[in-house]
């Protein structure tokens, strides 16, 4: 492509664009969330009347933002813990070892991935409601119904770009682990894992995304007691007023820990979604 | 997604090393060992995902009203009832199924067109390098890296009709109508689904296309441009060409998270969605937990299901014969 001045015009014209059409909504969020509550009242205005931190002082107080808060926090870490621990073993066998089964596996599991959610939403509740009428464990209204969930939405795309990475890595590396005495899963922690460290680091976050920003089953699996900010955020305009700037500082709020870990792990992340489908 | 993720000789060449690598480990072990590895996700996978979809499949078949939820087994069989009512069109739910198809038909082919024209485009305008590319990229991100409630939350108030920015820049700034318009209720709400699905969608699309365009060697654009080919016929001769595996993916994935996108119009209209933006995954939702009429609710489900295989298996089929024939 040669830079000629058609071409410049272009470059101009859509980096303005599109970039109005991101930014417009992030500015909305940022503005809107340093007003006071008679600004988002009335007709929209460019600039706060006055600029005030009070919405975020405020939205604690509104709803109990900090249980939801806790909530998603625990979920979130929970599943991207077991989700990023069983997706490695996962992926090292499939990177690994040639087994029966291996492709039928990689393809069953890739495939979930493209079912849409509500076609599990029905039963796994169903069966959830089920499971604790026989067994007593109680899954849905709580943590750990979501982290059992949760997990198994990020583990196909992290097996995927796990196994991907881990096939980048010199199998002779591993081969000088096991001369030297380890067994495979020595080789697995102490060669494969380390040189794997951003490919780990970006699924890690990827799992954290999923699950913090889940609100299918969310609706569905949560009460009061495990309401996560996914749905919990919506009873901001539940209320006698729609405090228009106590959400907008709690979505604010609620987005700074992934979009800074997503932009910080960006580099990974274009290489593991785009190395399949460059392939 | 493509899931050749091994290659072959490397593959081959894996049980020879291995026997070869230590002589005191046991054969059984290492037999089993990958069995043994893949058995939490093979176990939770079964759990979440595959027992669920056999369980869908059996509740379609049976009527599963709000008196046999805690209860299943006694739910009487319906055989193909369920499927019945979805499908007749003369009566309320099978016309509601009807129209919410339709106008999921109509967001996703035209999200998924906005998405990929935009992507493209930025990705296009990306491409040669400049000062400052890393930052816009970076910018372009942060709709993607968003949670999707917190950026739909943000449109919802965007759109809202007397408070919003979007009635403000339109009636108040331009002043291109005189009555401020809604665009949560009515007939502009497929409108207001599609610009907030594509403000987060356009930049995958931008993402997974400049990944692509990275992979096309310089040399045959400078071999084209000495040739005299301008820009647009660069673009027509070598750049879509060679993004065509690229696209062939991006397009089927698009498509299959459009049509069965629920957050965009959960957190836009909330419970009380508008009929120009009832799109089938809220609609069978609702149809479920509101009237707690589970079975029927899976007799939908299976039948987006097989929609989408049936629509996956064309699509594979047509691109893959075209890609054999080019």
């Amino acid at each position: 492509m040669r830079e000629t001045k058609g071409f410049k015009i272009y470059r101009g014209v859509m980096l303005a664009v599109l970039g109005l059409f991101v930014l417009i909504p992030l500015y909305v969020m940022i503005t809107s969330s340093l007003k006071p509550l008679a600004d988002v009242q009335g007709a929209f205005t460019w600039w706060p009347s006055n600029l005030t931190v009070e919405p975020f002082v405020e939205m604690w107080k509104t709803v109990p933002l900090a249980r939801y808060f806790v909530n998603s926090t625990i979920v979130s870490v929970a599943a991207t813990v077991f989700s990023v621990a069983i997706a490695i073993l996962a992926a090292f066998a499939v990177s690994r070892f040639r087994f029966r089964g291996r492709t039928v596996f990689t393809t069953t599991v890739l495939s979930t991935q493209m079912f849409p959610g509500v076609l599990f939403l029905l039963p796994l509740f169903l069966i959830f409601v089920n499971i604790n009428n026989s067994v007593g464990v109680q899954l849905v209204g709580t943590r750990l119904g979501l982290i059992i969930t949760y997990l198994t939405f990020s583990l196909p795309f992290s097996i995927w770009m796990l196994a991907g990475y881990f096939d980048s890595i010199p199998r002779e590396l591993d081969e000088a682990a096991l001369v030297d005495g380890c067994g495979p899963m020595g080789a697995l922690g102490r060669v494969v894992l380390p040189a794997a460290r951003p490919g780990v680091i970006a699924v890690a976050i990827y799992s954290f995304m999923t699950a913090w920003g889940e609100v299918l089953f969310a609706s569905v699996m949560t009460t009061e007691a495990n309401r996560t900010l996914s749905v919990g955020l919506r009873q901001y305009s539940t209320q006698t007023n729609v405090y228009w700037n106590q959400i907008m500082a709690a979505a604010l709020v609620v987005s700074i820990p992934v979009v800074i870990g997503f932009l910080l792990a960006q580099r990974h992340f274009v290489a593991g979604v785009t190395a399949g489908a460059v392939k | 997604m493509s899931v050749a993720t091994t290659d072959a000789p490397a593959d081959a060449a894996k049980p020879a090393r291995s026997r070869r690598a230590g002589p005191e480990r046991r054969p059984g072990l290492s037999r089993w060992l990958p069995y043994l590895l893949l058995a939490p996700a093979v176990l939770l996978e079964l759990l979440i995902h595959i027992i669920p979809m056999l369980v869908g499949i059996w509740m379609s078949f049976v009527k599963l009203t709000k008196f046999y939820i805690a209860n299943w087994s006694a739910a009487p069989w319906a055989g193909l009832g369920n499927y019945k009512v979805a499908v007749d069109f003369d009566n309320a739910v099978g016309e509601g199924l009807l129209k919410s198809f339709g106008v999921t038909i109509a967001f996703s082919l035209i999200t998924v067109a906005l998405s990929w024209t935009l992507g493209m485009a930025a990705a296009v305008a990306l491409q040669p390098p400049f000062r400052g590319r890393s930052w816009v990229r970076t910018l372009f991100l942060v709709p993607y890296a968003l949670p999707a409630y917190a950026g739909i939350l943000t449109w919802n108030f965007m759109l809202q009709r007397d408070t919003g920015i979007v009635n403000h820049i339109l009636v108040d700034n331009l002043g291109l109508a005189s009555d401020r318009p809604f665009w949560l209720l009515g007939g502009n709400a497929l409108v207001s689904l599609i610009t907030v699905a594509v403000w987060k969608l356009w930049t995958f699309a931008f993402l997974t296309l400049m990944a692509g365009l990275q992979s096309i060697p310089r040399d045959v654009y400078e071999a084209a441009a000495v040739d005299g080919a301008g820009n647009l016929r660069q673009w027509r001769n070598i750049t879509l060409p060679s993004l065509r595996p690229v696209n062939l993916v991006l397009v089927l994935v698009l498509f299959l998270w459009t049509f069965s996108d629920f957050n965009t119009p959960y957190v836009l209209f909330g419970t009380a969605q508008p009929p120009a933006g009832d799109l089938i995954t809220f609609h069978i939702y609702n149809a479920s937990f509101l009237t707690w009429n589970f079975g029927s609710g899976a007799a939908m489900s299976v039948l987006l299901l097989i929609f989408l295989m049936i629509v996956t298996g064309i699509y594979l089929f047509v691109t893959g014969r075209r890609s054999r024939r080019a």
